[in-house]
């Protein structure tokens, strides 16, 4: 079978290696505010240490029919389906933002209900299809 | 099967064999490749832009698997003393190490038109970009210590290390939220991309796993062949 110094250099490593998996899951719990890309608007809500000095990230959906166009910037609403937060953003926007689809907005907060952007990315989601097949969900979708 | 890898035997490696990979992997990256540019359909919301897909999926896959069997094979051999297994790990790092600069080069250019940037530190990209690090880690602890088994201790622990960081890699986007979407492609659900784009990525999957397969017997060979030589240079 094993010899006994197999055995020991087993015991060795599977020790070392569960030490180690130790030390690399209480760095990130630790380090969990900065690995994270940014907060959902529930996170933001329920956030108790929020300053409105520090620059972060708000990220979820745009909800349908909130974009409005002004002079001077753009509003929007970004949800996460539990929580809204509006957002004021100046400049021009990457090409797959849109209503319904996702979206990270990175700049400061003004207040508990208002984000004011100064960069704004588009976030892709898991789903792949051609066009003619989203159609059809669509179509489905409003039957 | 496995004895195929013991030194004899891969020595012997048919070359007909070999030419038969060749052509395997040709056919399959060749027709997964006219399917992904121009027989599959565009995406509903990225258009064109998907087509890097099948091209950074491959890529992240292998970059990822290979340092598996790194890590597997570098504890495998500190614990039982395989010798040919620290040969098998020092042959995939060169093409793992490609494919992790390949899909962090690809992801990068399918950034800047979708997400709107071309990189940013969210937990997948970064920890992808670590993963490269201690790629060239690996290879640097072959390349620039003298004494071959000192340089076999320090590049196994360089794997087992860099190991821990693969689960981080592959769950980074369920444990955090990332700007890198979820995956589309799980054990438990089923798949979030149509079939239509999911054959085409199987293809170029499988013609990238042969690539690797190819590049990774060729240098296996140099490998065994430079060990025997060594050993015998010592024995004089």
């Amino acid at each position: 079978m094993l010899s006994k110094k197999t055995r020991t250099r087993i015991f060795l490593a599977t020790f070392l290696l569960l030490a180690l998996i130790v030390v690399v899951i209480v760095v990130l719990k630790s380090l969990e505010e900065n690995v994270v890309y940014f907060f959902s608007p529930t996170e933001l809500h329920n956030k108790e240490d929020i300053s409105f000095n520090k620059k972060i990230r708000v990220g979820g959906l745009v909800k349908d029919g909130s974009i409005i166009n002004n002079q001077t910037s753009i509003n929007f609403i970004v949800t996460d389906l539990n929580n809204e937060i509006i957002v004021s953003y100046k400049g021009s926007l990457p090409n797959l933002f849109s209503e319904g689809k996702g979206v990270v907005a990175e700049g400061k907060l003004k207040d508990k209900k208002y984000f004011i952007a100064d960069k704004i990315l588009a976030k892709h989601d898991e789903n792949y299809m051609p066009p003619e097949v989203s159609k059809i969900l669509k179509k489905s979708k409003e039957q | 099967m496995f004895k195929n890898f013991f030194p004899n035997k891969i020595l012997s490696f048919s070359s007909r064999l070999f030419s038969f990979l060749i052509v395997l992997m040709l056919l399959f990256v060749f027709v997964g490749l006219i399917y992904a540019l121009f027989l599959s359909p565009p995406d509903f919301t990225q258009g064109d832009s998907v087509r890097i897909m099948y091209v950074h999926v491959p890529a992240s896959f292998i970059a990822l698997g290979c340092f598996a069997f790194m890590g597997i094979a570098s504890v495998c051999a500190l614990i039982f003393k395989i010798k040919i297994l620290p040969l098998m790990a020092k042959s995939l790092a060169p093409v793992g190490s490609v494919f992790a600069l390949v899909s962090i080069v690809t992801g990068s250019l399918w950034g800047k038109p979708t997400w709107g940037t071309w990189w940013v530190w969210d937990a997948r990209l970064t920890s992808m970009l670590i993963l490269f690090i201690f790629y060239i880690a690996y290879i640097s602890a072959w390349k620039f210590v003298d004494n071959y088994e000192k340089a076999n201790r320090v590049s196994s622990i360089i794997a087992i290390i860099g190991s821990l960081n693969l689960p981080v890699i592959k769950y980074s986007v369920d444990w955090w939220s990332t700007l890198h979407q979820t995956s589309s492609i799980t054990l438990t659900s089923a798949p979030t991309i149509h079939y239509t784009m999911l054959i085409p990525l199987i293809i170029m999957l499988i013609g990238t796993i042969l690539y690797t397969l190819i590049v990774f017997l060729m240098k296996y060979k140099t490998e065994i062949m430079k060990f025997k030589l060594d050993k015998r240079n010592k024995e004089n």
